[in-house]
């Protein structure tokens, strides 16, 4: 794996992230997006097998962006990996756009669910992962949820059939960055070792550090041989990157201006 | 399985019961196509599906009471070209889960078939929490999905053949219990999407029916022959899409149309041929026959039946009231 590769293309997804966000002229969810760089690079450069130019490959590893509303980091990185172009991208949240707030079921442009809509793309996940164990395929089915999203009591459906199933195809990204809409997530519904929780449904659980490329890396390759699903927590900063919306929640969906951008001297990757 | 229909075979099927005929239809649809998957949320003793469990342990997936998740997870593997048909009762299929609906079957137009055993009234003594009374109101009002209901058990076998064919996001919905009435003693021709002409007897009324409802107005049909009403009636087992051709020919034929349905009167049968009556202005009659908005007091099947005005007697005394006025 090229770690070396992967960490640039965080930077440049990070990048790609505050334009996009920036030129659509509208509050956009910036910080769920930030936090998500390093996980989605890992992916799409390092541990995915996936084809830009043979985008509906059914020998391919799938991707569910579970919580929807990391679209801004998601469509970065299939810009950066080629499904999407330049002038794709640039329609973002204008009208009648194929991408939006939310991503909308696109086989073309690699997003294989519509979501949005919290505690989803989880359970169509795993029925993913089952279909592909019954076509005896060797190819991986990788879904990020955030942390707030486990809110949702059908995550746990899933993650309960998930190890029923034995899916070991199936590994499950937390995005946990501590936040959620209205706050933090332990004010929310209290200080959850989500970890310890996916352990005791019956899943290999991890945790790492979700800023290292590394880390997220060497948890993901780990071949084991049990016949469970695989839970990674990572560790995530809300807003990564960006001193101002680091930790922040009012950026979790805000309008980022001209005037923000010259006062805080950021650089947006302007193509 | 018998598909095709006679007395004697339409008798065994409404002896069995819509849920044992589901059972039996799936067994045939399972052994005959080892790659069609059948879900349960932990109904499948209930829906008639006991035997399939022990038959086929690769087709058959006990979700656990999570009807959310078992409709998401059968949209993810129809993605992948599974054939799937999802069951439970009713309103954890339609209302529970209908979000979940909403965006596999609905958004991202995965073509799951979902089957809500028990729907209507017939859970009987299982009482309102079990009952079926708004699934269509609310599966209608969904973009894409096809709405189905069958009229017997007799019907059952041939709604899964076809919906299966059909390759698009279903929802139908079973009603009636052993030994309802029949509506159909002759062999028919099924096809989603279309009424079909049950009952030829006359232009004075239409009666346009689902599910129990049709049978039911048979019987109705014969009390209003003695009282010289001739009375056509028409089975609308798709009550999405709607067969706006079939409709148009009835609303230019018929002055006074009935509809008849085991459903509240807010957002199904009754719902959609008014809302298709107001678009094409039309000016007819037209009555609408169903749960009224209220919880129905439990009891039997046929004491509900009965007590909501869907027996085939009362259909007919409120039909010949209508005309009265």
């Amino acid at each position: 794996m090229n770690l070396d590769l992967i960490i640039k293309k965080s930077k440049a997804i990070e990048k790609t992230i505050l334009r996009v966000g920036f030129e659509c002229g509208q509050s956009a969810h910036f910080g769920g997006a930030l936090s998500l760089t390093h996980i989605l690079s890992s992916l799409f450069f390092g541990l995915m097998k996936h084809d830009p130019l043979n985008p509906r490959d059914p020998h391919r590893d799938r991707f569910i962006l579970s919580k929807g509303h990391g679209v801004l980091a998601y469509i970065a990185t299939l810009y950066e990996s080629g499904y999407i172009s330049a002038a794709e991208l640039a329609t973002f949240q204008k009208d009648d756009s194929k991408f939006i707030a939310h991503p909308v079921k696109n086989l073309d442009a690699g997003i294989e669910t519509s979501s949005g809509s919290l505690g989803q793309g989880i359970c169509f996940a795993i029925g993913v992962a089952e279909a592909l164990k019954r076509k005896k395929s060797n190819n991986r089915v990788y879904v990020i949820c955030g942390d707030g999203e486990c809110n949702e009591g059908s995550v746990w459906e899933a993650a309960m059939l998930a190890n029923k199933r034995k899916l070991d195809n199936f590994t499950l990204f937390i995005d946990k960055n501590n936040f959620q809409n209205d706050g933090h997530c332990a004010d929310v519904l209290g200080d959850l070792d989500l970890k310890k929780m996916f352990e005791s449904f019956g899943f290999n659980a991890h945790s790492v550090n979700g800023h290292n490329v590394k880390e997220i890396c060497n948890v993901a390759s780990l071949k084991q041989n049990n016949k469970k699903p695989t839970v990674i927590v990572c560790n995530t900063i809300k807003g990564y990157g960006v001193s101002f919306m680091e930790n922040q929640n009012d950026w979790h969906h805000n309008r980022l201006t001209k005037k923000l951008i010259e006062n805080e001297g950021l650089d947006i990757n302007v193509l | 399985m018998y598909y095709d229909l006679n007395p004697k075979i339409s008798k065994m099927y409404a002896r069995m019961g819509p849920r044992a005929t589901y059972g039996s239809s799936m067994y045939t649809a399972l052994k005959e196509n080892e790659d069609f998957l059948l879900l349960s949320a932990d109904l499948g003793k209930a829906c008639g599906l006991d035997r399939l469990k022990a038959e086929f342990p690769n087709q058959f997936i006990n979700c656990g009471i999570a009807e959310q998740n078992m409709v998401a997870f059968a949209s993810g593997l129809a993605r992948e070209g599974e054939t799937v048909f999802a069951s439970s009762f009713a309103p954890f299929l339609s209302m529970r889960a209908s979000e979940h609906v909403r965006m596999n079957l609905g958004y991202m137009n995965e073509p799951v078939v979902l089957v809500a055993a028990g729907s209507g009234l017939s859970l009987g003594f299982l009482g309102n929490s079990h009952f079926g009374l708004e699934d269509v109101s609310v599966m209608r009002a969904i973009p894409g999905m096809t709405v189905i209901c069958p009229a017997d058990a007799g019907s059952i076998p041939k709604f899964i053949k076809a919906a299966a064919e059909l390759k698009k996001p279903v929802y139908m919905r079973l009603v009636g219990v052993p030994g309802s009435p029949i509506a159909y003693e002759e062999d028919y021709n099924l096809e989603i999407g279309k009424i079909n002409k049950v009952l030829s007897k006359g232009n004075d009324v239409a009666i346009i029916a689902s599910g129990s409802s049709v049978a039911q107005s048979i019987i109705a049909s014969r009390e209003l022959e003695k009282a010289s009403i001739s009375v056509s009636v028409f089975d609308c087992h798709t009550i999405k899409p709607l067969d706006k051709n079939r409709l148009q020919k009835i609303f230019n034929t018929f002055r006074i149309l009935i509809t008849v349905e085991e459903h509240t009167l807010i957002g199904g049968l009754y719902s959609a041929i008014s809302e298709y009556k107001n678009y094409e202005n039309f000016t007819n009659k037209l009555v609408g026959i169903g749960i009224k908005d209220t919880w129905v007091k439990t009891g039997s099947y046929d004491f509900m039946i009965k007590d909501c005005g869907l027996d085939g007697d009362s259909i007919a005394k409120r039909i010949q009231a209508e005309i009265k006025n």
